[in-house]
């Protein structure tokens, strides 16, 4: 370096002083395609979903019968609101689980864990996220539905069952709506507790400062000047993990049961939209069946959509919030 | 707010929701650590040196226990990667077997391995990979170092949409586009779609991987008078080199792991296949379709097929947590 003429970089080198266009226009082009890809995605199952979509409309997410076959009796009906509705009921059961627990891990690790613990429970909570949800899928096939079924749905049921048809018998092979909903929470947990951990981070110390200075307990300071502080962010957080549990597809298919028949029980096996499209694509049996489906996943798909759309504003306003609060 | 009336009350208040904190971690932390130990303890019973080198075979093949590691019975055809694939074996087709040596089947400990399922991962996600990481890569740079642009925050968006997408979307696109298109299962279209979820995990970790390579190096190079790719190839990529490497790693993790996609797009298959346009093996498959086999033999190699993937999963993420921490020490 130290020979080096002090112009060469401005004389002669023509190829390192252009190459700048090159580098702008490949990483931009190679960037474009992240937004092709999404594009492309929404484009090839609205284009795919075509044939159904002018068939039914609407009904092919709010129709009460999915019945792929013809027969004499009945051309083929495409309604998917038993998946629609598996899908609600199980995610709307994981998130009531999990939201308050993982807020409470989040607060735990942001504020009052001891540092020398929260490094390596952060990982692990990290590390959960990671693991497939065909494992967690095994594990509940082998270990938690025989679990659950001994110690919540048999008594349950015999309990109150006769009053409550959400939780009416029989239990036959224990895989249903409630169970799914129970590991979907466990899936979910470690990603919205290590989000809410970290826009709690994102609170500036003066917040925590000022509450402890007015004589403030630890708790009063996190729940009334901590917690309010990050609310939008943690509302993400929520709607992240909501959006994973509607496009779960592994640990629902093999612990949901796969029923198209709709049952008020949640004990009862039923279906959702992710293990529909899972089960039934591959061995369609009509190009309208096929069509019905890819229908079912560009519903999912804009709907994850959405709820990211939703969470990332809110992330960002928090983010951008704390940047001007200093 | 509160009065010193109640200030016991407030003190209790703050006892017991502390307490409640920590017991929301029990709480989530127990079923966790269950399902590790469940795959680490079930998952390595179920391992032995055939279950690393043999491939499929039916439990049918032979009920006797000394044949587990010769060939595969008559009737299974190597040619065919579809046996076995789809049908519930031994559910009637099959030719009557006295219910003694139905028994014996369905005592039987689990037979064969699962390499194909191993190389077949190794492949399909490795050619993924290759897929996804010129976009991942390039889409990292361009988000770092154009960071402020308005079209950087639209492929930010898009990547996060990417991540958020449910891995059955990814499925279903590759197998209209490609699979309906070549009326073929093939090992390439699953690639495509595990390229789909790991573009975004490799373009998140190289963005934030070169934002942390401090500013005053940018400029160093700057003031040395080299131009932006320049000073990108030479001097901020290669200080972020490691940090992006981890991203690759995981996201060859990720793939690794997706089951869905590959259901709609790689099919299966019950022998080692390296043909790219045919279908092939894979570990979540196999796990998958191992749990749900009326065998106990299989349902044990479920839990082994699950335990390599954990293995996957949990090395590449500690050798990431590794990496990142010295660097991390190091550059404070």
């Amino acid at each position: 370096m130290a020979n080096q003429q002090p112009t060469s970089w401005s004389s002669g080198k023509s190829l390192l002083r252009h190459g700048d266009v090159p580098f702008r226009v490949s990483t931009v082009t190679l960037a474009s395609f992240v937004v092709a890809l999404v594009v492309l995605i929404g484009a090839i199952m609205f284009a795919a979903s075509a044939e159904a979509r002018q068939a039914f409309g609407l009904d092919v997410l709010t129709g009460q019968e999915w019945n792929p076959v013809e027969t004499d009796l009945s051309p083929p009906t495409f309604g998917a609101w038993p998946a629609v509705r598996g899908t609600l009921l199980s995610a709307l059961i994981a998130i009531f689980i999990a939201a308050p627990l993982a807020i409470g891990i989040g607060i735990f690790l942001a504020e009052l864990c001891p540092p020398r613990l929260a490094v390596p429970l952060s990982f692990l909570v990290e590390l959960l996220a990671a693991i497939p949800s065909v494992i967690y899928g095994v594990w509940g096939v082998f270990v938690f539905v025989p679990f659950f079924n001994t110690v919540f749905s048999e008594p349950v049921s015999q309990a109150i069952g006769g009053v409550v048809p959400q939780f009416a018998g029989p239990i036959a092979t224990g895989r249903g709506v409630l169970v799914t909903g129970v590991v979907m929470a466990i899936m979910i947990l470690p990603t919205i507790a290590s989000l809410t951990r970290d826009v709690l981070r994102l609170v500036p110390n003066t917040q925590r400062e000022a509450m402890l200075a007015v004589g403030a307990t630890r708790w009063e300071m996190i729940w009334l000047a901590v917690v309010p502080y990050a609310q939008a962010g943690i509302l993400g957080a929520i709607m992240l993990g909501i959006g994973r549990a509607l496009g779960e597809t592994m640990a629902a298919t093999m612990l949901i049961g796969n029923s198209q028949r709709i049952n008020e029980s949640w004990f009862a096996p039923a279906t959702t939209a992710a293990s529909l499209v899972a089960n039934e694509l591959t061995n369609s049996v009509s190009p309208l069946h096929e069509s019905a489906l890819i229908t079912v996943a560009l519903a999912l798909f804009g709907i994850t959509l959405l709820l990211n759309l939703g969470a990332r504003l809110l992330i960002w306003y928090v983010e951008r919030g704390m940047r001007g609060g200093h | 707010m509160h009065n010193t009336r109640n200030y016991t009350w407030r003190k209790l208040v703050d006892r017991l929701m502390r307490g409640a904190t920590v017991a929301a971690t029990g709480c989530a932390i127990i079923p966790l650590l269950a399902i590790i130990i469940y795959v680490m303890t079930l998952g390595a019973a179920a391992l032995s040196p055939q279950f690393f080198t043999d491939v499929y075979q039916s439990p049918e093949a032979s009920s006797t226990p000394d044949t587990t590691t010769g060939e595969p019975a008559a009737e299974f055809n190597p040619d065919d990667p579809f046996a076995g694939i789809g049908i519930e074996e031994g559910s009637g087709d099959t030719p009557a077997t006295s219910a003694e040596a139905e028994a014996a089947i369905y005592a039987a400990g689990p037979k064969g391995g699962v390499l194909h399922g191993i190389l077949g991962t190794l492949v399909i996600t490795g050619v993924g990979l290759l897929f996804a990481l010129p976009i991942g890569i390039f889409a990292g740079i361009y988000l770092s170092e154009y960071r402020h642009e308005r079209f950087a925050t639209i492929v930010r968006f898009c990547s996060d949409v990417l991540s958020g997408a449910p891995s059955i979307v990814a499925g279903v696109v590759i197998y209209v586009a490609v699979v309906t298109q070549v009326k073929q299962f093939s090992a390439v279209a699953g690639s495509l779609a595990l390229a789909l979820l790991m573009v975004p995990v490799i373009t998140r970790t190289t963005e934030e991987m070169l934002k942390l390579v401090p500013e005053s190096m940018r400029e160093a190079a700057r003031g040395l008078g080299a131009p932006t790719w320049y000073s990108s190839f030479t001097v901020v990529i290669p200080a972020a080199l490691p940090g992006i490497v981890t991203g690759v790693m995981l996201a060859f993790a990720r793939g690794a792991g997706e089951t869905a996609p590959l259901i709609l797009t790689v099919l299966g298959s019950n022998v080692i296949s390296m043909d790219l346009f045919e279908p092939m093996a894979a570990l979540p498959l196999l796990t998958y379709r191992y749990t749900e086999s009326p065998y106990p033999g299989e349902n044990t190699l479920a839990w082994g097929a699950a335990f390599v993937l954990m293995m996957l999963v949990l090395v590449m993420n500690i050798l990431v947590r590794v990496a990142t921490r010295r660097r991390g020490g190091a550059s404070r």
